[in-house]
């Protein structure tokens, strides 16, 4: 029985991978050869998807880019037993986009079978929820807080500050939400992981909820993932059976249960407050605070809100401790980050690596440059609401400090990348209607200040009273930073300011007028 | 009418979030949210009508009209615009007749923006009758349309 493994992920399937696993099931009928097919998670090198692997003598020999109309060549090539194939790429493990990276939280994705908990336990998982159950929930806290890890969904809060201000509260029930309302363009890593290795995000909300004292949990999942729905609901329901999940966690004596709820395509819902009241069944309307989540959040209960990264980093710091992940990263900015690879890329995927390594590396070494060929222009940095970096800010070290002092956020690790074709006026102008199209229109600066200034780049591009509105859309900007009551309002200005500060040609009155003509 | 879609909702009622999986779940049935929803689920969240009809219109998800049953959603989102979306979205207008946002039930076709698909790394994304596509181009759409 050879085993061969082709990925469900969503970016495999959308590029053949489900027609490609059928084809490979037939033609092996056909000719009598004895395989067994494995839906793996992607390995994250998604510019060689679908990409299929063979185990050949304890080794997995990749082939890349496969369509269902290669496959009966792939059998007439022996690819079951030899890599010869011109699509073979040899030992993925040995791939340099692979081998370079330092994977703790994806350690599994894309290796094993996504709903095999078995294999799950033998590549490393379930380790830290055991280790969690023997301490108590100070440890449990005081492990996370030495981690230093801190939230993955792109503000970067420290997580054990959060886990002991929840495990403190006193509360007859308190709750762990997973934000897996993975919005943002250019981010990909919470589809990936929920998708390739569900059991992580499960381990890690159960050992949350042991640290905090919580026994119910909710993943709260955008409508646009529905293989990531499917997925973790079949995971869920195997945690069960398991007694990962229920009244007695692996013998614990302590509850924690969790359910997958589904948003309804609103971007606002990936602002934490925003989500709780979506997951009260309310209009997603976004929060004041004070008082915090922590203290008063789903149903005015305590609740721990992490992304989902965040949560899937856990059980490997219970597993090797918390100085085993402190060891990672440099200065406050601790451990790994998935950094995503996307837009206008050669090799686009995700890369996991310590904090401080430079754009250039992730753009250049890992990316390969452009897909397009042309020349390097722009970099967007955390999604609609980051920062554009032009060529000369690559040599930044990735942390969460650094970037902070060029305007810029390292966010959820996602980065856009744009060649020169790319006019920065237009992408300051689609900040602003994505602002218009997305804000909850709770406070008056970001739903007012979205389409004032959409108005106001409009002028911009046709050259009207062009150094008024420059001065008019600074006013806006700080408006709305100092104004807006979440980061939908009060982050918008950043891509537009970065745009304007790192490409003025782009505003100029001459070259607007152009470019809208 | 009023009876279908009671017992479409009523499961929901107690459960967390109840009012927008309920929702979900009625636009399953019938691929749109009628005007008759609003007073079953109000009474059964005993909440306004007004509150309900808040709830359905906060979230893109939820439509008024049905869809055609050729059902098109382009990325038109960051990433996707760094490869050409802008680009892809007016071949699409051309090739269709239609605007994006737009129905034609005459033809049961309709063509959306979506903002993000979690394709980012294999941009232009889209979305074709639920099947996603990856590096799309607007034959590879057209393609699945017509399929």
């Amino acid at each position: 029985m050879i085993k061969i493994y082709v990925p469900l992920d969503s970016a495999a399937v959308a590029l053949g991978a489900d027609e490609v696993a059928e084809a490979i099931l037939s033609e092996a009928q056909k000719r009598d050869a004895s395989v067994q097919l494995v839906r793996n998670g992607s390995r994250g090198m998604h510019w060689l998807e679908p990409l299929v692997e063979v185990e050949q003598e304890g080794k997995r020999v990749g082939f890349a880019n496969v369509d269902e109309g290669d496959v009966a060549a792939l059998f007439e090539a022996d690819f079951l037993t030899k890599a010869e194939h011109e699509s073979c790429i040899g030992e993925v493990d040995e791939h340099p986009f692979l081998a370079k990276q330092e994977r703790l939280t994806f350690a599994r994705c894309g290796i094993i079978d996504p709903l095999d908990i078995d294999a799950y336990e033998e590549h490393g998982g379930l380790a830290g929820l055991k280790r969690a159950i023997e301490l108590n929930r100070e440890e449990i806290v005081g492990d996370v807080m030495l981690s230093g890890l801190r939230g993955r969904g792109g503000a970067g809060f420290p997580a054990g500050i959060k886990w002991k201000t929840v495990s403190e509260a006193e509360a007859d029930q308190k709750y762990i939400v997973c934000n897996a309302d993975e919005g943002d363009s250019g981010t990909f890593a919470d589809r990936m992981i929920m998708e390739g290795d569900p059991f992580c995000l499960i381990e890690g909300m159960a050992i949350a909820g042991l640290g905090v004292g919580a026994t119910k949990g909710y993943i709260y999942l955008r409508s646009e993932y529905p293989v990531a729905l499917k997925v973790l609901n079949q995971a869920i329901k195997i945690a069960q059976e398991n007694n990962l999940l229920g009244d007695n966690v692996l013998g614990s004596n302590q509850a924690f249960d969790l359910e997958v709820f589904v948003g309804a395509g609103a971007y606002i819902c990936g602002e934490e407050t925003s989500l709780l009241d979506s997951l009260e069944g309310k209009r997603g309307q976004v929060r004041a605070k004070p008082p915090l989540p922590a203290l008063e959040g789903l149903f005015g209960k305590p609740t721990l809100v992490h992304n989902v990264i965040s949560l899937c980093s856990v059980p490997i710091i219970l597993a090797k401790g918390g100085e085993y992940y402190a060891d990672y990263g440099m200065g406050k900015s601790k451990g790994t980050l998935a950094f995503q690879l996307a837009g206008n890329i050669a090799q686009g995927g995700l890369v996991e690596k310590a904090f401080g390594l430079s754009l250039r590396t992730l753009i250049e070494d890992f990316g390969g440059g452009t897909r397009s060929g042309r020349p390097f222009r722009a970099v967007q940095i955390g999604g609609p609401l980051g920062a554009y970096l032009p060529e000369d800010l690559l040599d930044l070290p990735m942390d969460y400090e650094t970037l902070a002092e060029h305007g810029a956020g390292v966010g959820h690790g996602g980065l856009v990348v744009f060649d020169d074709q790319v006019n920065l006026r237009e992408q300051a102008h689609y900040a602003f209607e994505f602002c218009a199209e997305e804000s909850c229109g709770k406070c008056t600066p970001c739903r007012v200040g979205a389409v004032r200034g959409t108005e106001v780049m409009e002028r911009i591009a046709k050259g009207e009273d062009w150094a008024q509105n420059m001065v008019l859309l600074d006013d806006l900007c700080e408006l709305m930073v100092d104004g807006s009551l979440c980061a939908m309002g009060g982050m918008t200005p950043i891509p537009v300011m970065s745009a304007k500060k790192h490409f003025p040609d782009d505003f100029e009155p001459d070259q607007a007028v152009r470019a809208a003509e | 009418m009023t009876e279908k879609l009671h017992n479409i909702i009523a499961p929901y009622v107690g459960e967390t979030g109840g009012l927008i999986s309920a929702m979900h779940a009625v636009q399953a049935e019938l691929g749109y949210l009628p005007e008759d929803v609003l007073p079953v689920a109000a009474d059964l969240f005993n909440q306004t009508k007004a509150e309900v009809k808040g709830v359905i219109s906060f979230y893109a998800d939820f439509r008024d009209q049905r869809a055609g049953a050729n059902h098109v959603r382009v990325c038109v989102a960051e990433s996707c615009q760094s490869v050409g979306s802008r680009e892809l979205v007016t071949a699409l207008e051309e090739r269709f007749a239609l605007k994006l946002g737009e129905t034609d039930l005459a033809r049961d076709l309709t063509i959306e923006p979506v903002y993000c698909l979690g394709l980012c790394s294999v941009s232009p994304a889209a979305e074709v009758n639920g099947k996603l596509v990856a590096k799309a181009d607007a034959d590879k759409i057209a393609k699945r349309v017509e399929a």
